[in-house]
C-alpha cells in the first residue's frame, strides 16, 4: 500500500516536549508515584511508556514500574482481520489490585483499542483506578472512552492516518498524517 | 507470519513458517494459562466439536481445555468404531456435523485419512486429532514446543524415537516436523514394528531419518529421547512376545539412558506403561519432561484454534 | 444386409494386417478386406483416419448381476463395454449368488442376449460358493457356457483344492484364473506396502503376497498340466516369473489392468477411495515392468476388472471403502495414453492385448477379423484427446480413478455382428 504525506504534526524535538508535559501532568494528577503503574498497549504504546516512565524518574527520583498488553485476544474484529494476526505477550510485572493503572497508547481513534485493554486489564484483578495517555487524540469516537493525559488534539478526516513512527520500531521520530494513494 | 489454512491435518503440509507461527503464537498462550483468570474472550461466540470415534480423555481434554479458555463453547462427540458399523456412511456424517455449523472440528478416528475426507465436506477448520496410525499434529507440535522451550532450537539436534513405530501417528508426525526443523529423527524398536521405508517418508528437509537396528545405535548421543507407547493388543498380532521381553530389550531404563548425551532430555506421549517401554525412574527423573508435555499441549492447542479461527473469511 | 467400412487403417494382429482398406461385412459376418472397392447400394461407414479393429474382449469384469443391481446390471455393463469398444466381455462369478453352477451360469448368458450389446461370457467358480473348499460343477457350467474357473476376490487358499481344481479343469479343457493373493500375508492391508503405505499408516499388503500364489500356480501348472491364466498382474517379481515360466513353454497366461498401467500408490496419498481396489496400486518400478512386460509379449491381454460400487459406499473411510474401480470406458483412453503415446509400443501390440491375446488366452471366439469371422469391430481414433467424465459413463457407477484425466484414444463406433451398437455422440 502506498502513502501519501499531508502534513508533518511532531518531529522528535515535539515529541520529547509532549511525553515531558504528560509525565508532569500524570504526577501532578495522582500527587506523585504511589501505587503508580505505566502499561504501554501494543505495539508502539509500549515504548512511550517506558519514556514517559524515564521522565517521571527525573522529575520525582523513583520510576513507577512498567508493562505492557497485548490485546489481540480481546479485539473484537478477529475474524475480519485476518491473515491472523501475530500474538505477542501480556507482560504486568506487579499485582494490578490497588494499583493505578495508566495505559498508554500512541493514538486514540475509535476507542476500540481501549476497550480492549481495559477488558484484559480487568482479568489481571482490580485496579483503584485505571488512566489513560496517548501521544495524540485524533477523533472520530465509536465508544464512550476519552483520555485523561493528550500530547496533542488532531482534526483529522476518515480517510487520513495517522503515523506515529519511533526510534524503536522505524527509522525516524516523528508524527505525521498520511492519506492511501 | 503467514497462517492462512482452513485445516490442521498433518504436519506434513506445514512449511517451516507456518510451524513457527504455531509455535510461537504457542508462547504467548502459555502466559494466559499462567494467569489466575486463565480465560480470553478471542472465540466468543464460535463452536467448536470435539468429535472422537476413538477414546482418548487425554487430547480431547486438553482441546477442551484450550477451547475453554479462548471462550469458545466445545462440545464433545464420542462415536465408536465405522461408517460400516455405525451404518452411517461419512458423507451423512459430514452432513450431521456441518448442520451444527461448527466453526472447527478436531477429529479423532481410526482410519487414516478420515480428517483429509471430511476437510473437504465441510466448511468448518477440521483438526486432526489423530488419524490411525497417520497423524497427529497437535502433538508433533507441543513436543516441538517442550523440546524449543528446553533446547532453545531444533536444527541439528539428534532425536531418538524409540517403539512402535509402524503403528504411531505420533511417529509420523514428529518425523516429518521435527526434520522441517533441521533436526535428525533416528527411530528404533523390534524390527517386527520399524518399517524398513520409514526413512523415504519426508520429502525434502533440513534434518534427515535413520532406522536404527538397535535401540542402542538410536540412544548414542542422542539430545532428546521420546519413548512410544507399547499397545497390548500387539503381543497377540505376534510383533513381539511378551511385555516382559519387549521392557528388557527395548525399554528405556536409566542405564541405557546413559548412553544419550548428558544433557538429553525423555518424552513420552502418554499414557506411559511405566516398567514396560519406560522405567519408573525414567520418567520421575529431573530430565523427563512428560508433564510439560502436558501443558504446553494446552497452549499449543490455543495456538491452533486461535489461527485456524482467524482465517480470512471469503 | 451389407456394410462397408471405408477407408480405415485396419489392424487385424491375430493375422498381422496393418494396411489401409475396406472392410466389407454380410449378414453380420466379414466378409471381404480390399483396398479398393466399389461401393454402391451399402451401409458405409467412413473410418478414414481410424484404426479399425477385431472387436475388443475384456476377459476380466464384474457385473454384478445377479445380487448387486444397485451397482451394475448385465444390461448397463454391456453398454459400458460397447462404450468402450468391447465387443465380448467375461463376467466374474463373485455374484450373489455365485456362479458355480449351471444355472446362474444359463441366467447371466439369458440377460445378456436379451440386452444385445457385448457378448457377456460367464465365468464359473473355482469352488463351490468361492468357500475354498468343494469343487464347483465347472462340467456342468462349461456346457451351459462358462469359458474359464476363477474363485476372484476369494483366491483359493489351499493349495491341494487349487491342485485338484487344475486337474479337474483340465479334463473340461477350462483355464483356472486365479487373483493371486496370500491371504494371511495380506491380511488388513489395504494398499500397497512400501513408502507410501508407510507415510500414510495404512496396513499394506506387500507384493510376495501376489507373488507367493503366483510362484505357486505355475508349479501347479507344471505338475498338473492346467492352463492357468493370472489375473491382474501387479508386480515385476510376478512379471519375472510368469516370464520365466512362458520361456519354460508352461500353459500359463497374464493379464493386466489399466490402472495398474497408469497409477502408483502415490495416488492413495490423496486418501481418494477411487484408489483403492486389490490387487492394490503398486510402485513406480512395478508400473515400469508391467509396461515393459507389456511390450515384450509377457503380457497376454489387457482386461479392466471392471469392479462397480456404489458412490455410498466407495464414500467411507479409506480402510473400510470396497476394494474396486470401473475400467471399460476408460481402458482404450489410459492404454493408448500410456503404452502408445507414452511408452511408443506399437498399436499391433497394444491392438493385440485388447483382441486375439485374450480370446486365444481363453480359446474364445473372435479377435480377428478374418474372413467368415462374426463381424465384431472397434473402430477408434489414436490421436484424440479426451476428458473423462464419469457423469457421462453408461455404467451405473462413477467409482473411477481417472475423473478428470485428459486421455488419448477413443472409440469411435462399435459393431456386434455387424450391427452397430455404440457410436460416439
Ligand atoms: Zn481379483
Ligand atoms: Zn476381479
Amino acid at each position: 500500500m502506498d502513502f501519501k504525506l499531508k502534513s508533518q504534526i511532531m518531529d522528535a524535538a515535539g515529541i520529547k516536549r509532549a511525553l515531558s508535559r504528560l509525565a508532569s501532568q500524570i504526577v501532578e494528577n495522582n500527587v506523585g508515584t504511589a501505587d503508580l503503574l505505566l502499561l504501554g498497549v501494543r505495539r508502539r504504546g509500549v515504548p512511550l511508556a517506558e519514556r514517559i516512565a524515564d521522565r517521571i524518574a527525573e522529575l520525582e527520583g523513583h520510576r513507577p514500574p512498567t508493562g505492557q498488553l497485548d490485546i489481540t485476544l480481546y479485539r473484537d474484529d478477529l475474524s475480519t482481520v485476518g491473515p491472523s494476526p501475530v500474538v505477542n505477550r501480556t507482560d504486568i510485572p506487579v499485582d494490578v489490585t490497588d494499583c493505578i493503572i495508566v495505559l498508554v497508547d500512541d493514538v486514540l481513534y475509535t476507542g476500540r483499542t481501549v476497550r480492549a485493554a481495559l477488558d484484559e486489564l480487568i482479568d489481571f484483578g482490580r485496579p483503584r483506578r485505571v488512566e489513560l495517555a496517548v501521544l495524540i487524540d485524533r477523533g472520530h469516537r465509536e465508544l464512550p472512552i476519552q483520555a485523561d493525559y493528550v500530547g496533542k488534539v488532531l482534526q483529522t478526516t476518515d480517510d487520513e492516518i495517522v503515523k506515529v513512527m519511533l526510534e524503536d520500531y522505524d527509522e525516524e521520530e516523528k508524527v505525521v498524517v498520511v492519506e492511501r494513494e | 507470519m503467514a497462517f492462512n489454512r482452513k485445516d490442521l491435518l498433518g504436519t506434513r503440509e506445514l512449511t517451516v513458517e507456518e510451524i513457527k507461527t504455531i509455535l510461537d503464537t504457542a508462547e504467548s498462550f502459555k502466559e494466559v494459562s499462567t494467569r489466575s483468570i486463565k480465560k480470553v474472550p478471542t472465540l466468543r461466540g464460535k463452536t467448536i466439536i470435539n468429535f472422537f470415534f476413538e477414546p482418548s480423555t487425554r487430547t480431547r481434554t486438553s482441546f477442551e481445555i484450550a477451547a475453554k479458555r479462548l471462550s469458545a463453547d466445545a462440545v464433545n462427540i464420542s462415536a465408536s468404531g465405522s461408517s460400516v458399523t455405525k451404518g452411517e456412511s461419512l458423507i451423512d456424517t459430514a452432513r450431521n456435523l456441518q448442520a451444527m455449523a461448527p466453526d472447527a472440528i478436531v477429529i479423532r478416528h481410526r482410519s487414516p485419512g478420515v480428517p483429509h475426507q471430511l476437510a473437504k465436506m465441510v466448511e468448518a477448520s477440521i483438526i486432526n486429532g489423530g488419524d490411525g496410525a497417520h497423524e497427529h499434529p497437535t502433538q508433533a507440535l507441543l513436543d516441538a514446543f517442550t523440546i524449543r522451550e528446553r533446547k532453545g532450537e531444533l536444527a541439528g539436534l539428534q532425536v531418538a524415537i524409540i517403539g512402535d513405530i509402524m503403528h504411531s501417528r505420533v511417529a509420523r508426525s514428529n518425523a516429518h516436523l521435527l526434520t522441517k526443523l533441521g533436526a535428525h529423527v533416528r527411530v528404533a524398536g523390534p524390527r517386527t514394528l520399524v518399517p524398513p521405508q520409514f526413512d523415504k517418508i519426508v520429502g525434502e528437509s533440513e534434518g534427515s531419518i535413520t532406522v536404527c537396528n538397535r535401540i542402542e545405535e538410536a540412544l548414542e548421543g542422542s539430545d532428546v529421547v521420546m519413548m512410544l507407547r507399547i499397545q497390548r493388543e500387539r503381543m497377540s498380532d505376534a510383533f513381539f512376545p511378551s511385555l516382559k521381553e519387549y521392557s528388557i530389550h527395548y525399554g528405556l531404563t536409566l542405564e541405557r539412558l546413559a548412553l544419550a548425551s548428558p544433557e538429553c532430555i525423555v518424552m513420552h506421549p502418554g499414557p506411559v506403561n511405566r516398567g514396560v517401554e519406560i522405567s519408573s525412574e525414567v520418567v520421575d527423573s529431573a530430565r523427563s519432561l512428560v508433564l510439560d508435555q502436558v501443558t504446553n499441549g494446552v497452549a499449543v492447542r490455543m495456538a491452533i484454534l486461535f489461527l485456524l479461527a482467524g482465517r480470512e473469511i471469503d | 444386409m451389407k456394410l462397408l467400412i471405408k477407408g480405415g487403417r485396419v489392424i487385424d494382429p491375430s493375422r498381422g494386417v496393418d494396411e489401409i482398406a475396406d472392410l466389407f461385412v454380410e449378414d453380420g459376418r466379414i466378409s471381404a478386406l480390399e483396398s479398393e472397392s466399389p461401393d454402391e447400394g451399402i451401409d458405409i461407414f467412413d473410418a478414414s483416419g481410424f484404426v479399425v479393429a477385431p472387436g475388443f474382449i475384456d476377459m476380466h469384469v464384474h457385473l454384478r448381476e445377479p445380487g448387486e443391481e444397485y451397482k451394475e446390471t448385465i444390461a448397463s455393463g454391456a453398454a459400458a463395454a460397447v462404450a468402450g469398444g468391447f465387443t465380448a466381455v467375461c463376467s466374474m462369478p463373485n455374484t450373489s449368488p455365485v456362479n458355480d453352477n449351471a444355472s446362474v451360469t444359463r441366467y447371466i448368458i439369458e440377460k445378456a442376449r436379451a440386452a444385445g450389446l457385448a457378448r457377456v461370457y460367464p465365468v464359473g467358480a473355482i469352488t463351490r460358493g468361492s468357500e475354498g473348499k468343494e469343487l464347483a460343477e465347472m462340467g456342468e457350467m462349461k456346457e451351459a457356457g462358462a469359458v474359464a474357473v476363477s474363485d476372484d476376490g476369494r483366491p483359493v487358499m489351499d493349495s491341494q483344492v487349487m491342485r485338484h481344481a487344475m486337474e479337474y479343469a483340465c479334463d473340461h479343457n477350462l483355464v483356472v484364473v486365479d487373483h493371486c493373493q496370500d491371504l494371511h500375508l495380506s491380511a488388513g492391508g489395504v494398499m500397497n506396502e512400501g513408502r507410501c503405505s508407510t507415510e500414510l499408516g495404512l496396513k499394506g499388503i506387500v507384493s510376495a503376497a501376489e507373488e507367493n500364489h503366483v510362484a505357486r500356480d505355475i508349479l501347479l501348472a507344471e505338475l498338473t498340466g492346467a492352463r492357468v491364466h493370472i489375473a491382474h498382474i501387479s508386480t515385476a517379481g510376478s512379471v519375472e516369473m510368469v516370464r520365466a515360466a512362458k520361456r519354460r513353454g508352461l500353459p500359463v497366461t497374464c493379464e493386466v489392468t489399466p490402472h495398474h498401467l497408469a497409477l502408483t500408490d502415490e495416488a492413495v496419498i490423496s486418501f481418494d477411495t477411487n484408489t483403492k481396489m486389490n490387487p492394490p496400486l503398486r510402485s513406480e518400478a512395478d508400473r515400469k515392468a508391467l509396461i515393459e512386460a507389456a511390450r515384450d509379449g509377457t503380457i497376454d491381454a489387457i482386461a479392466t476388472d471392471h469392479a462397480p460400487h456404489h458412490f455410498d459406499e466407495k464414500m467411507n473411510e479409506y480402510d473400510c471403502a470396497p476394494f474396486g474401480v470401473i475400467g471399460l470406458e476408460t481402458a482404450l483412453g489410459i492404454a493408448l495414453k500410456v503404452l502408445y503415446h507414452e511408452a511408443g509400443i506399437e498399436l499391433s501390440r497394444i491392438i493385440e492385448m485388447l483382441t486375439c491375446g485374450p480370446a486365444r488366452a481363453f480359446s474364445l471366439p473372435g479377435g480377428s477379423l478374418e474372413i467368415g469371422a462374426a463381424a465384431d469391430v472397434t473402430v477408434f481414433d489414436a490421436a484424440r484427446e479426451w476428458t473423462v467424465e464419469p457423469e457421462r459413463f453408461k455404467s451405473r457407477s462413477r467409482n473411477t480413478p481417472f475423473a478428470g484425466w485428459l486421455v488419448r484414444g477413443a472409440v469411435v463406433t462399435t459393431f456386434v455382428d455387424g450391427r452397430q451398437v455404440f457410436r460416439a455422440g
